[in-house]
């Protein structure tokens, strides 16, 4: 509980920062990516609410340390799969961290520098819908990510490229629609934009709500897709280790 | 007591660099991540030409300078963070029948001599930001001095949190918020926060002498919140009093820790 707490404090002290420095840019920029200020601190104190459901920062399963000790021959042998199991947990873990860790510091936000609402129960409806698959692509990619380590045993390198990979690809630090010329574009391509800068974009308004869902929908697939893959050729590979 | 550090960071090397792979990508992963925030930065500056009154050099300049400060103190002093696993799982204990100083064992608990790769970054911005800034020579002795003073309140404000973990055992995250919320706080110039906050984190904890205060002088600046003239050259003063006072709380932690019983 007051791990949780400490979560919030800690992510709304970053929210806040993170505010000054994009309404400092919109304020140079007005109207910049189609935001305005009031926008610009809206994307940044909901996306500092998706850092603990969807696990930016890496961490939550806890497949690394099981394929280190060995306890994931247990995992392999159960009668369900190891991806269903993973992703129940990690729906059950995002939705108290949203709670707990993600709504505190946007309600702060709100009150500090004031945001917009979606308008309507139509567009929270879609925010949710978005919300829900962005989740689960970032699942799919750090199951991805947890399994590879049967492959290198060790989990901190992928773990930071991982990291550096999510935090600037997904929009977490500044928005995508903001990066230059191709690098944009590319950004915008990648499985981490369907993390944070979608989502992100259906909260204010600002997406096609199709393509978005779409686009989101698409990298879910292909990436649990990849990870049932894997979880079948680690029965082949997996090395017991510890005694 | 610096040679007890020098003698347990250079255990910790040795036990890092038996695996030379792994070490030497961590190194090159810690630069890479550290290059997100001046992605950051340049994707920022190439929306726009001024930040808050500053030009991409500018705060190039203040993020290199707080940033070999920030991240050498958090390679060398960081590991304190790790004292709440410590304090919960009792072997604090270890620690304290050790004849070397408490700080000292928790500093260089595991430490991680990969992350220089971050402090690499950090030198190289600083050289390139310097290189297309054009200092006048009369000004850059501040340069070597607001770095050493940031590394003594990065370095207390590590130990502060430390000796905070005491308290909050189960919450050590909070902690964070100072740590690492100053490294963030401190990679862009304060004009782009708010007065209030500018005001908190120069009197109250003195952040603002990391790299805002010296580096105005530097830079050849006014201050955009008009504070007076004499606040550039506080930086270690500030520094000194916040050292002193991240001892007094170092201490009270200590005293304050009672073990887990069986």
């Amino acid at each position: 509980m007051w791990a949780a707490v400490a979560g919030a404090f800690t992510n709304s002290v970053f929210g806040i920062l993170r505010a000054y420095v994009l309404i400092a840019l919109w304020q140079a920029r007005p109207g910049l990516a189609g935001y305005d200020v009031i926008d610009a601190v809206t994307f940044c104190f909901i996306t500092q609410a998706f850092i603990g459901p969807m696990q930016l920062f890496g961490g939550g399963l806890t497949i690394p340390e099981r394929i280190r000790s060995g306890d994931i021959a247990l995992d392999l042998v159960r009668p369900a799969s190891l991806q269903a199991c993973s992703l129940a947990e990690d729906l059950g873990r995002a939705a108290y961290l949203l709670l707990v860790r993600g709504i505190p510091p946007t309600m702060l936000g709100a009150l500090m520098f004031g945001i917009v609402f979606p308008t309507g129960a139509g567009q929270w409806a879609a925010f949710l819908a978005s919300f829900l698959l962005a989740v689960l692509v970032s699942f799919a990619w750090r199951y991805l990510v947890a399994l590879s380590v049967c492959w290198l045993t060790d989990d901190r390198g992928i773990a930071t490229v991982s990291l550096v990979l999510t935090t600037f690809f997904s929009g977490m630090m500044v928005p995508l629609s903001i990066f230059p010329g191709w690098l944009g574009d590319l950004a915008s391509a990648l499985p981490w934009a369907a993390m944070v800068q979608v989502p992100a974009d259906v909260y204010l308004g600002k997406a096609d709500l199709a393509d978005a869902l779409a686009f989101q929908a698409l990298w879910a697939a292909v990436l649990l897709g990849l990870g049932a893959l894997a979880t079948h050729a680690i029965r082949h590979k997996v090395v017991i280790q510890g005694g | 007591m610096v040679r007890t550090y020098a003698l347990l960071a250079w255990t910790w090397t040795r036990a890092a660099a038996a695996y030379p792979v792994s070490f030497a990508l961590m190194v090159v992963f810690g630069f890479a991540l550290a290059a997100v925030d001046v992605g950051v930065i340049l994707v920022v500056f190439a929306n726009t030409t001024s930040l808050a009154g500053f030009t991409r050099p500018e705060v190039l300049f203040l993020y290199g300078a707080a940033n070999i400060a920030f991240s050498s103190v958090d390679m060398c002093v960081g590991n304190i963070d790790r004292i709440s696993q410590h304090i919960k799982a009792g072997t604090f204990d270890a620690f304290l029948i050790r004849p070397a100083s408490t700080w000292v064992q928790t500093t260089v608990d595991r430490f991680t001599p990969t992350r220089i790769g971050r402090v690499l970054q950090a030198v190289i911005v600083l050289g390139v930001a310097m290189a297309e800034l054009d200092v006048p020579w009369q000004r850059v002795w501040m340069v070597p001095v607001m770095i050493a003073t940031a590394m003594v309140i990065f370095a207390s404000l590590w130990t502060l949190a430390g000796a905070l973990q005491f308290v909050v055992t189960d919450a050590p995250e909070v902690c964070n918020a100072f740590t690492y919320g100053g490294g963030q706080l401190s990679q862009y110039p304060f004009s782009v926060y708010g007065r209030d906050l500018v005001r908190g984190v120069t009197y109250v904890v003195p952040l603002a002498f990391i790299n805002w205060q010296p580096g105005l002088y530097v830079l050849g600046r006014d201050d955009p919140f008009g504070t007076p003239g004499f606040l550039r050259f506080a930086g270690p003063l500030a520094a000194l009093l916040l050292a002193l006072l991240a001892a007094l709380a170092w201490r009270q932690g200590v005293r304050r820790y009672r073990s887990t019983g069986s």
